[in-house]
């Protein structure tokens, strides 16, 4: 390809010839479980998405094959782009949350560094 | 119906502690899976059930309790705390003189994991060499840390003569990271007056130095991250286990009650009177540690239903003392953040192609 200035790719598209849109693997550089499964668990919570899945190619290479296919003639890029939103909006609302508790904790009496745990008796429904 | 339903709620939410295997490990709730479920991912749905509660914080550890989250993502924050939040370490180490019994490179691996007290935030990465330049880039003041330890062992002409405590023989004979002193180059001086930069730990032993040996040692501190090195890895430990639950299933009394409380981690299950017999009661399922004792004694393993709560984590964050706990979670957030926003920006950027 290009010269010896280039750019090391971040981010790849492979599609198969004659196959729509909504059927593409995206290659990954520089990634790995982290951002991988994270990002396949919320394009998978898209209705749109038929199918979603990643794989770590090699271990010895940091890139991961995702693939998407999109039901209904939706681009594939659209789901990879909502997820990426959704995700980042996920660790915005963490970040803020995290912060008001340890303000909330700050605020109350004084620091307390002795191992008191809240009775929490473990049951958290969720509710559908 | 309702046997069907409670069931259906329970492969949802619960991860099943079996006698020969744990059942419901994975997570199914995505849409279709489940006819009368919307598992579509609504964010006002998250911010409404997620919450955390701190349980314990001081300077170098906290507990933390992560609700209504997934694990893909906890996970992602746990891995992302110990290999990619970026702290300063020693990465280049000039020996001028070394004549102790410690090899230079074992020296230098041990220099290298020593935690070095400096805010990462503070300094950038260095720039790679790339392939063309043969010249390294000499370290400016914006990422690079000089850190220097010159130190000579002597006999002590004070000692007793017939003493044989080398803490009385001999003088500096055992080198400690607080020797390691820094030496600020540029306007780190200015920068970093209230806060002087060395090692977090005063009291690592470095090296062990007899009469005569000494140590000349100039050393260089880089940022990076922990998937590179794991000196660079800003957390002693962090994990994160699910929330128990236990469940009785029909009335424990007496003898039985002692045993099944003896199952079980102390303070979790406690035996109450009733009516002159000892009923056993769960108290708090929290400290379990689930070792799924109870299911080893035959009259007792149908009694109790164990199980995890799915989505409750409790994370606990050990630091190694560079940035406080509560800190380094808030940048692991920042961190997968910054991941997300890189390749949005790349989808964008190869859209408009």
């Amino acid at each position: 390809m290009a010269g010896e200035g280039e750019k090391k790719p971040v981010l790849e598209m492979v599609q198969a010839d004659g196959a729509d849109e909504g059927c593409v693997t995206f290659v990954l550089h520089d990634e790995d479980h982290t951002l991988g499964n994270s990002l396949r668990y919320l394009i998978m919570k898209n209705g749109d998405v038929d199918f979603c899945g990643y794989t770590i190619t090699h271990p010895s290479e940091s890139k991961i094959n995702f693939r998407i296919q999109t039901r209904g003639g939706v681009a594939a890029t659209e789901p990879l782009r909502r997820g990426l939103n959704e995700l980042s909006d996920v660790c915005q609302h963490v970040l803020n949350t995290f912060q008001v508790s340890l303000r909330v904790r700050s605020e109350q009496s004084p620091p307390v560094s002795c191992r008191e745990e809240p009775a929490i008796n473990g049951l958290i429904l969720i509710c559908g | 119906m309702a046997a069907i339903t409670k069931n259906v709620e329970e492969i949802r939410n619960r991860v099943i502690l079996g006698e020969f295997g744990v059942k419901n490990v994975h997570t199914t709730d995505y849409p279709g899976n489940y006819p009368g479920y919307d598992d579509t991912w609504d964010l006002e749905k998250f911010q409404k059930n997620f919450r955390i509660d701190v349980v314990n914080l001081d300077e170098s550890s906290m507990e933390f309790d992560m609700v209504g989250i997934d694990a893909a993502i906890a996970n992602a924050f746990r891995r992302i705390l110990l290999a990619e939040v970026p702290t300063m370490a020693i990465e280049k180490v000039f020996i001028y003189n070394n004549t102790s019994i410690v090899q230079d490179e074992v020296l230098a691996h041990r220099l290298g994991l020593i935690p070095i007290k400096a805010d990462p935030r503070l300094f950038e990465y260095r720039n790679t060499v790339s392939g063309d330049e043969t010249v390294e880039e000499e370290g400016s003041e914006i990422d690079t840390i000089q850190l220097q330890l010159k130190i000579k062992c002597s006999r002590n002409p004070r000692a007793s003569k017939d003493s044989s405590d080398p803490r009385e023989l001999y003088l500096n004979h055992m080198v400690y990271s607080k020797d390691i002193k820094w030496v600020p180059i540029g306007n780190q001086a200015d920068v970093f007056v209230d806060s002087g930069i060395g090692p977090v730990h005063d009291d690592i032993l470095v090296a062990q130095l007899r009469p005569g040996q000494e140590l000349d040692i100039t050393m260089h501190c880089v940022k990076g991250i922990g998937k590179d090195h794991a000196k660079f890895s800003p957390v002693a430990t962090a994990s994160y286990r699910l929330l128990p639950e236990i469940t009785l299933l029909e009335p424990v009394e007496g003898e039985m009650a002692e045993r099944l409380k003896r199952c079980f981690s102390r303070g979790v299950i406690e035996l109450e009177d009733v009516n002159g017999t000892k009923v056993a009661k769960v108290v708090n399922s929290r400290p379990d540690t689930c070792s799924r004792e109870v299911l080893r004694h035959d009259d007792l393993k149908n009694v109790v239903k164990l199980g995890r709560v799915r989505d409750h984590f409790i994370f606990t964050v050990e630091s190694t003392g560079i940035l406080p706990p509560d800190v380094l979670v808030t940048e692991a957030v920042k961190v997968l953040m910054t991941k997300c926003q890189r390749f949005l920006g790349e989808l964008d950027s190869s859209e408009m192609e």
